[in-house]
């Protein structure tokens, strides 16, 4: 029995290992200097550069137009994932309130139509998607940022089913205490989902903090780069070079990791509750 | 349904509005216009289109270069649904069989979940760079000479590990959730009956796990044909010449860099085709799971 607890725990160990090490190597690695790394490789151990790279990485002006820093970067994505997260939560509570709590014509129409944006990403629709904001004039906005991203339904059917496993007797009495539709979702139901609006927002700001792809088209204003946008125009810039600033590039990994990486940490419950409940 | 609902002439749609505003707007109106494209060739400088039916789809299905990297998608897709599942299957199994110390396994796994594709790509290149990469010296101490970024086969190999890699945590995170919510009685049973965990595992877990891993089956599909993208983008550096790419990459190089705007939709609705494919087949799952409930 020892033998098989041993055995269990040592492969545990082995797929912390390869999940851990790497980040923890990037982090090490970003403390030393560029010359270093150049001669010596990756580090496990702490350089002195710590400060002298992330000031850098943060503060310098950089990119093509030599605009851009990394706290500008680190502002638009929480921006990004701030206005996503809120958004969708905003749209998709209002349009499942509408679709649980209501009998009305063209409800199951709409219910359907909404359905249907599950079939296709927006990595299949790119081009004319892409089309689309231009001809809106929504290119380098905030809101052609985050408004195209919201165009989905796995929030709705998220709270779509909360909604129907709230017990109806909340409602009948609601209804017998006088309560209209509007008092009844703002007294009763939001607060009723909470823990559930807490859970949504932490994994949709995680996936809008994420986005690579949509934030590439629409951006070409380097104002409006978010840092995992950002990552390949640094890269492409530092292509060529001498001594590449690989001290610099895991320094840029590592804040682009960061403020998801802390929230699914901390908020570990919420998040793989909302994870498995949404059935993404 | 609720057996008790409201009723207002104007309020569900007040309600509903926002939400089909901004489908119409930037899902409807482009996924119409994708399809509408598909049949046209465009002038990449706007002066107009001329309608060409099927040709833009015979193009790119005759084309060897798709075929080709239709090849690539296909074995990159199974590789990496079966790599990320599989492994996290395994942690999940061995997490749950450790009741002590099992939330700080889970705490460790899960959160590499969280990190962006190409964020995990830019991690890939410096670990497979040419001078400083620690995973190419290791390729080297088996005599290994690898080259990521100028040989196709090693570059295919590091954006397989970095994309299982990204995955794990998903699957573990779901089958691990899946396995504890298999009764205790259950499991006491089986116990009881079978002493072999191997067979337990084949006999017992696996068949409950069934529904959950179909869904994580179809959920990993997506995951590699779609959101690798990030990770593609930033190995391949730009080149996408030598380099192996898959279906979406190239919808994004040809209606980007080469502005063949029809080329692009057709490509994209022989891709949505495929998806809807894969989404039909997990509602019909997902039915059948409210059934097991």
């Amino acid at each position: 029995m020892n033998r098989i607890r041993f055995f269990d725990h040592f492969v545990l160990m082995l797929g912390v290992f390869i999940m851990v090490a790497p980040v923890v190597v990037a982090f090490m690695t970003s403390t030393h200097d560029a010359v270093d790394i150049h001669r010596n490789g990756v580090f496990l151990s702490w350089g002195d550069h710590f400060t002298e790279t992330y000031n850098t990485v943060l503060t310098r002006k950089g990119g093509f137009t030599g605009e851009i820093t990394g706290t500008r970067m680190i502002l638009n994505s929480l921006i990004l994932g701030i206005g996503f997260a809120a958004g969708k939560i905003v749209l998709s509570m209002l349009a499942a309130y509408a679709i649980v709590y209501f009998r009305f014509k063209f409800g199951t129409l709409f219910f359907w139509m909404i359905f249907t944006t599950l079939l296709l990403p927006l990595e299949v629709r790119i081009v004319p998607s892409y089309e689309v904001m231009t001809k809106l004039g929504l290119t380098n906005t905030y809101t052609g940022l985050i408004v195209p991203l919201l165009a989905s339904a796995t929030g709705t059917f998220f709270f779509r089913q909360f909604f129907k496993s709230v017990p109806e007797e909340l409602l009948e009495a609601a209804r017998i205490d006088g309560a209209g539709p509007i008092k009844f979702f703002f007294d009763i139901l939001v607060p009723l989902s909470r823990t559930m609006i807490a859970a949504i927002f932490i994994i949709m700001f995680v996936y809008g903090w994420n986005q690579y792809l949509w934030p590439t088209l629409m951006t070409t204003d380097e104002r409006f780069f978010t840092l995992v946008r950002g990552i390949k125009q640094i890269l492409l810039v530092w292509v060529g070079s001498n001594i590449p600033d690989y001290n610099e590039a895991f320094a840029l990994a590592i804040l682009a990791m960061l403020p998801p990486v802390m929230i699914v940490l901390i908020f570990q419950r919420w998040f793989i509750k909302g994870l498995t409940e949404s059935d993404k | 349904m609720k057996r008790v609902q409201f009723s207002s002439p104007y309020l569900p749609y007040l309600f509903i509005a926002p939400q089909m505003a901004i489908i119409f707007v930037f899902f409807y109106w482009p996924s119409v216009q994708a399809i509408q494209s598909s049949f046209y060739l465009e002038d990449p400088f706007g002066f107009g289109s001329t309608f060409v039916g099927l040709s833009n789809y015979a193009d790119a299905l005759g084309s060897v270069q798709y075929q080709a990297i239709a090849r690539f998608t296909v074995v990159f897709t199974v590789l990496v649904t079966f790599l990320s599942l599989g492994i996290g299957m395994l942690l999940a199994v061995k997490a749950d069989a450790v009741l002590k110390g099992s939330s700080t396994y889970k705490t460790l796994l899960i959160w590499v979940y969280a990190i962006a594709p190409p964020v995990a790509g830019l991690m890939g290149m410096m670990f497979f760079d040419q001078h400083i990469g620690p995973l190419v010296k290791l390729a080297g101490f088996f005599g290994w000479d690898m080259k990521v970024g100028l040989n196709y086969n090693d570059t295919a190999i590091a954006m397989i590990i970095v994309s299982v890699w990204k995955q794990i945590p998903y699957n573990f995170i779901f089958i691990l959730s899946g396995l504890q919510s298999i009764p205790v009685s259950v499991r006491e049973a089986a116990a009881i009956d079978c002493r072999s965990g191997v067979r337990r595992f084949w006999t017992m877990t696996l068949p409950l796990l069934a529904p959950t891993a179909f869904f994580l089956l179809i959920i990993n599909m997506t995951y590699s044909l779609f959101d690798t993208f990030g990770v593609i983008d930033v190995m391949v550096k730009d080149k996408a010449a030598n380099n192996p790419i898959t279906l979406v990459y190239k919808v994004y190089m040809d209606g980007f860099r080469g502005n063949d705007l029809g080329g692009s939709s057709a490509q994209s609705v022989i891709l949505m085709i495929v998806v809807f494919v894969l989404t039909i087949f997990q509602f019909r799952f997902i039915e059948r799971r409210v059934h097991y409930n």
